[in-house]
């Protein structure tokens, strides 16, 4: 099995194959922005297996990069896949705290008590 | 099971860069300090995302794969911090670009024998504007230098810190972490009064 310890050794499926080759999701998912399922898949709505892992994972919250770290798919990929379960509302997404203004002090007090709780 | 229905019912997501040269420790800091086994994402980079300046060194091909390790540590209050290692220094610097984005900031980490190899996330965290410590390292061997004497060597600004650590140690890493959080509290405060 050394192959798959090859760095050029290249992924088996072409990454991009289950997003349909669309490289970019509408909306900017950073790695550590949480989603959650909304609702459980329907049978109706022609979901992509790769689809299906994700919502599974997403019983609970999770980030972008744990998701792509369970399903084993790059971050990029999962983000496009997320974006078409949002787009028919099974997936609930919240952007990340400090995603464009510094955080407050009531957030960075938060954290440094969560901390030294630890 | 019921499902979430409101945004508000998620946590809020934070992150902390641990940044630093190859094998200075930095999937080690966040191995003592994530509540879960280090993972491992992989990004994509596609040479129509980032511009081919961007990709000196691997010229030629469409695509790169850069993985990033990272660790997750849940806060009370509805919290998670994820701690991100970052990738190699000289060719996944829009990598950097990304994680950095919407950071509280990093932790550099620095090895006293290798001083020079956190030059470079130093640079880039000064010219970000963004916060940073410096964590030393403390490798079994390794000559012990004063963390004043390591501010001179990087030509750290005042509002630095700078502490001597060992990664490999939960207590310890958390106090760097800590620190680092005070530190930004004391910069929100400052900023406040502006």
């Amino acid at each position: 099995m050394a192959e798959q310890d090859d760095d050029a050794a290249g992924p088996l499926v072409r990454p991009y194959a289950m997003t349909h080759g669309r490289t970019r999701a509408s909306a900017d998912f950073d790695l550590i922005t949480l989603v959650v399922a909304a609702r459980a898949a329907r049978t109706d709505e022609g979901w992509e297996p790769e689809h299906l892992a994700i919502l599974e994972r997403a019983r609970h919250p999770v980030s972008v990069a744990e998701l792509a770290a369970a399903v084993n798919l790059p971050a990029g990929v999962v983000r496009v896949l997320l974006d078409d379960l949002r787009a028919r509302g099974a997936l609930i997404v919240r952007m990340p705290a400090a995603r464009t203004a510094r955080p407050d002090l009531d957030l960075l007090k938060a954290v440094a008590h969560g901390l030294q709780a630890l | 099971m019921a499902y979430k229905h409101s945004e508000d019912d998620l946590p809020t997501a934070l992150k902390i860069l641990i940044a630093g040269g190859f094998g200075v420790g930095k999937t080690t800091m966040v191995a003592s300090l994530s509540e879960v086994d280090p993972l491992r994402t992989e990004e994509v980079i596609t040479a129509e995302s980032v511009g081919i300046d961007d990709l000196s060194g691997v010229e030629g091909k469409s695509t790169t794969t850069v993985a990033l390790d990272f660790g997750r540590i849940t806060l009370a209050g509805n919290l998670i911090l994820y701690l991100f290692g970052t990738p190699g220094q000289d060719r996944f610097w829009f990598v950097w670009d990304e994680l950095a984005t919407g950071a509280l900031g990093a932790v550099v980490l620095a090895d006293t024998r290798r001083l020079a190899d956190s030059f470079p996330s130093v640079d880039f965290f000064e010219k970000r504007g963004m916060p940073f410590l410096v964590a030393v390292n403390c490798f079994d061997g390794a000559k012990r230098y004063r963390p004043e004497d390591i501010r001179v060597a990087l030509d750290l600004d005042d509002d630095v810190r700078v502490m001597l650590t060992d990664a490999r140690d939960r207590q310890s890493a958390k106090e760097v972490l800590i620190a680092f959080v005070e530190d930004l509290i004391r910069r929100a405060r400052q900023g406040g009064d502006e």
